[in-house]
């Protein structure tokens, strides 16, 4: 599976959502993706990725687009 | 000054003269613009003459009891920027307050308190346990005082477990599992006052019996929510730190007052067991018979003013909470601003606080 495919099945998953979805999201723009989902999907990410964010990065986190940014401070390439 | 800048501030670095500076800047512009988009808000101060212009201080600002927020629903944007809305911890039957949250307020509130918790605890994460039962934060429509409190220090842990099953059963298999797997790094423990007391130290004390005991002795531990409850059974502050360290070697333990209209804003703990004010928000108390400013050392009714709110108009509050001031930017522990202590609720006031409200239940 590629860095992409993993990073999308971490929301598919977490979210309970389809990959269609995920152009555009943003955080507290589904019911799913509240602040409970948040961490929910921080950690998933974490664990995918073997990496802890800094909580700045958490929070900065604020869409999927932004994402793919931050992760890219912890040397994966999506 | 918008909130933007003060977050590039260090939470504990200005002294008395810099922090009213940015106090009057930002606070009286968040009167301004509350007056012009709450129409409640802008009406209470019409009704009492009050003149944004002619003040100087933010001292002078008018502040709306935390009751109000149970009355009305007041809010400062429009209903379709809302996108959370959280509720006061009550005992049945109480009404409870609903503050309503945009993403900007939301978002400041987790960014101030990250701010604040990282003087305490550093900025690396740790592995976390939560003395708390994994439901409080399941009802994700309607958030408690209890849920938000649990899942803003959430940001602090990397791993985490929850302590207490939903029946507030203490796991001892998860905990030992958990200890084991991080052994010798920093643990972060939060829970409420009255809920580690209860399912957390008593439980402790009865496994010691049984030959288990637990070495949290790398642990910090942050809690808060109200002591009403310890102090009718003769718990002081310091005795509750004392007994968590002889049975599990605990010995970083700080309190912390915050309340749910001003999320974000809490006040934590020193090394010096004093509460301290961050530049995000203040603290003046209040004499009851004229609700001019009490002296440092002389106790009153608290007043709490934050930097934060935008969506609703809870930037000065006066609560139902007295306490003391005990000095300014003067701390041994090196924090500048004001801190103090807590010395209980008003009388006739409502039973409030994550921790107080769940203790009522124990008769």
């Amino acid at each position: 599976m590629t860095n992409l495919e993993k990073y999308n099945k971490t929301f598919t998953e977490t979210l309970g959502i389809s990959e269609d979805e995920l152009q555009g999201l943003e955080y507290q723009g589904i019911s799913q993706w509240d602040s409970v989902g948040h961490m929910g999907l921080v950690s998933a990410i974490e664990d995918e990725f073997d990496i802890m964010m800094d909580t700045d990065d958490i929070i900065d986190f604020s869409s999927y687009e932004k994402g793919k940014e931050i992760l890219k401070k912890y040397d994966v390439e999506l | 000054m918008n909130f933007e800048n003060i977050l590039e501030i260090p939470p504990y670095s200005l002294n008395k003269e810099d922090k009213e500076k940015l106090l009057n800047d930002r606070l009286i512009k968040l009167t301004k613009f509350h007056k012009e988009n709450c129409p409640e808000y802008s009406r209470i101060l019409d009704s009492i003459d009050f003149k944004v212009d002619s003040i100087k201080s933010y001292k002078d600002l008018p502040f709306l009891p935390v009751r109000l927020f149970k009355e009305l629903e007041l809010k400062s944007v429009d209903k379709s920027e809302i996108v959370k809305t959280m509720t006061s911890s009550g005992t049945t039957g109480q009404a409870v307050s609903k503050i309503f949250l945009d993403r900007t307020t939301s978002s400041n509130q987790q960014k101030a308190m990250v701010k604040i918790v990282s003087s305490f605890t550093g900025s690396s994460r740790m592995p976390m346990i939560i003395i708390d039962c994994p439901s409080v934060v399941k009802n994700r429509m309607m958030f408690s005082a209890r849920g938000a409190g649990i899942l803003g220090f959430s940001m602090f842990g990397s791993k985490k477990i929850y302590a207490l099953d939903d029946d507030m059963k203490l796991d001892v298999d998860a905990m030992r599992d958990f200890l084991l797997k991080y052994k010798g790094q920093k643990i972060l423990l939060f829970g409420f006052t009255f809920m580690i007391w209860q399912h957390f130290y008593k439980e402790l004390i009865r496994l010691e019996k049984e030959g288990v005991k637990f070495d949290l002795s790398n642990g910090i531990m942050i809690h808060g929510g109200g002591w009403k409850k310890l102090v009718n059974e003769a718990v002081s502050p310091e005795e509750f730190h004392q007994r968590l360290n002889n049975v599990c070697g605990l010995d970083s333990i700080h309190d912390y007052y915050g309340m749910v209209e001003q999320t974000g804003c809490i006040y934590m703990q020193c090394e010096c067991g004093h509460l301290h004010a961050s530049i995000f928000s203040d603290i003046i108390t209040r004499r009851p018979i004229d609700f001019s400013e009490c002296d440092f050392n002389e106790k009153g009714i608290i007043q709490v003013l934050s930097t934060i709110p935008e969506s609703y108009p809870g930037h000065s509050l006066i609560t139902e909470d007295e306490g003391i001031i005990l000095g300014e930017d003067d701390c041994p522990c090196g924090r500048k601003g004001k801190y103090f202590k807590i010395t209980g609720r008003m009388k006739n006031a409502e039973l409030r606080g994550c921790s107080d409200t769940y203790a009522a239940k124990f008769k």
